[in-house]
């Protein structure tokens, strides 16, 4: 149990890591948001709900490290054409909880967004629960896991591939 | 256009070596497909393995319209439409489950999970009416194909063995990769939507000639095989079964490499479960030759296609509307092949899939393309000079040519005509 002390700093320190890879995001910093991944990084977003087994189910995205590499690689080709020209982006990020800590003492955080996407096939709007695994790495914040439970995931989606 | 060309007007719109563009964006040659193709060919709708036990059932669709498939007490699969025969209310709501019947919410008729009407509440507002006729709707025909459930509307007409002709083949060759003869469909499907013609889609399966530009940019940065076999020098072809069937054929290039499972970019010794596996079930020497060949890249008219590891569905909603389902193929007793090919699948499709979100931007491209109005036609000639036949007598060109393109608007315009 944190005292009341360093959890506001704790989400202080979270909630502006969260808002800083909001706006990497939204900009197609694609390496500086891929710097802020851990070694050991896995990005997830199910499809179908939320609690899926993604070992067994289709996930709409369930990157280990080396595929988010090869994800933010393709983007920088500067002919992934889905992103040719890219997504105008801007998200709100809010909700930001800090959850029951992790065994290993990762930081468990969760937030909700929404992501106004415009891009040349038209206007989407996309809203999510995030939820984050945080670790210290040398005095920074760094994303160990990031799973994006998407509102509609059981439905029929447009092309996702910015990062969300 | 706005009204359905007459039989005999459909040749001023689909002629050998191009199509008019208004084919993939007038509404009412879309609502005319849905007569004379979707409600009336076989199509695909799921797999027997989506419903292995008594009662289960799952929500697919034909085009628009919502059908059940379900297992009934019996192990019969019936394919049943969502929809109460009182008012119209749809009578399942979830994807799947477990059911021996479904009850409508709006007046409680009930339906058994073979569509039979069981009961009504308040019975006696219909004293001597005769149940039996006022059951649920169903798809016509129902045929299964090596557990691939097909349906069709039309009481007559070409048995599923007659339609799948030729391309039933590629379906023989697919379950071989299973050491025990059978695919499964057990990861679940994502769905991808594009605002686009269902055609363009269709018309891409096969279309070897855009994977070296479309899909360069991970071809590029994940170190692919994938692109060469779809460049110049490729000796792998382009195949038309008929019936609006068609196949790229990689195999010429995979027996020139010679190496068991080179084709999914891996080897015997990475997977050696399914390697031993394999060599029990067919014996080395043909385990081999299936292992070197590689599994079928074939697009069933008009909505299922085989890509080598995974398999899409192709709905179609609205002219400019469509929904591509896909899912991993898994193969029965192959637990390590499985993992690999749900995770080779998540990676490449879906909406944030590392090839099919470009494949789909050019989809959306093209239907917006088309709106234009000049040149009026799109060209599919690519090829046409040196078309040839195979042993069989279908039609092969190189994997670049558009020999799919030209098969499958061949097929259309007869489904079309016929009506």
């Amino acid at each position: 149990m944190l005292s009341r002390e360093s959890s506001a700093t704790l989400i202080s320190a979270v909630t502006a890591f969260i808002y800083k890879e909001a706006r990497l995001q939204d900009e197609h910093q694609y390496e500086a948001w891929e710097a802020l991944w851990t070694d050991d990084g896995v990005y997830w977003v199910p499809a179908n709900g939320d609690d899926i087994d993604p070992e067994k189910e289709m996930s709409i995205i369930y990157d280990n490290r080396s595929r988010i590499s090869l994800r933010i690689k393709q983007l920088l080709t500067g002919k992934r054409h889905t992103q040719t020209p890219q997504s105008r982006l801007r998200r709100l990020v809010s909700n930001i909880e800090l959850l029951d800590g992790q065994p290993g003492g990762d930081i468990s955080v969760a937030s909700n967004s929404m992501v106004f996407e415009s891009s040349l096939r038209d206007d989407t709007i996309w809203a999510a629960r995030n939820e984050y695994r945080l670790r210290y790495v040398d005095g920074e914040l760094r994303m160990a896991y990031k799973k994006v439970n998407l509102v509609n995931n059981e439905k029929a989606l447009f092309t996702l591939s910015f990062l969300i | 256009m706005n009204v359905v060309p007459r039989a005999s007007q459909w040749g001023e719109l689909i002629r050998a070596d191009r199509v008019h563009g208004s084919l993939y964006t007038d509404p009412a040659i879309f609502e005319a497909e849905l007569q004379n193709i979707w409600y009336r060919t076989w199509v695909y709708v799921g797999h027997e393995s989506e419903v292995p036990n008594a009662n289960d059932y799952v929500v697919k669709s034909i085009g628009p319209q919502s059908v059940i498939m379900t297992r009934d007490e019996q192990g019969k699969i019936n394919l049943l439409l969502n929809r109460c025969s009182h008012r119209g209310n749809q009578v399942c709501s979830y994807d799947k489950g477990n059911a021996r019947s479904f009850t409508c919410p709006f007046h409680s008729w009930t339906f058994a999970n073979d569509g039979r009407l069981v009961g009504y509440a308040f019975p006696d507002g219909y004293e001597g009416q005769d149940r039996s006729k006022l059951a649920l709707g169903r798809v016509t025909r129902v045929q299964s194909y090596r557990g691939f459930v097909f349906g069709s509307f039309a009481a007559e007409g070409p048995t599923l063995e007659e339609h799948l002709g030729g391309a039933a083949e590629t379906i023989d060759r697919l379950v071989r990769f299973s050491p025990e003869g059978e695919v499964e469909v057990t990861a679940g499907f994502l769905k991808h939507r594009v605002k686009a013609n269902w055609k363009f889609i269709l018309e891409n399966e096969c279309d070897g000639y855009h994977p070296a530009f479309v899909h360069s940019s991970i071809f590029g940065v994940a170190d692919s095989a994938i692109g060469k076999l779809y460049g110049g020098a490729s000796t792998a072809v382009t195949r038309d079964y008929g019936n609006g069937h068609t196949e790229i054929d990689l195999r010429p290039e995979f027996r020139k490499r010679d190496a068991p499972m080179s084709w999914f970019g891996t080897t015997e010794e990475r997977l050696p479960d399914y390697t031993a596996r394999m060599k029990a079930a067919y014996g080395n020497e043909q385990a081999r030759e299936i292992m070197i060949d590689g599994t079928p890249h074939v697009m069933i008219f008009p909505n299922l296609f085989i890509a080598e590891i995974q398999m899409f569905v192709i709905q179609p909603l609205a002219v400019d509307d469509s929904v591509q389902h896909v899912t991993a193929l898994q193969f029965k007793g192959a637990p390590d092949m499985n993992r690999r090919l749900r995770q080779q699948t998540m990676g490449s499709v879906g909406p944030a899939g590392l090839l099919l979100a470009d494949d789909s931007e050019m989809y959306e491209r093209c239907h917006r393309g088309v709106l234009a109005r000049s040149p009026e036609w799109i060209f599919l000639g690519r090829g046409e000079q040196r078309e040839r036949q195979d042993e069989l007598g279908f039609k092969i060109g190189h994997v670049t040519d558009e020999i799919p393109s030209r098969g499958i608007w061949r097929h259309y315009r007869s489904l079309m005509e016929a009506v």
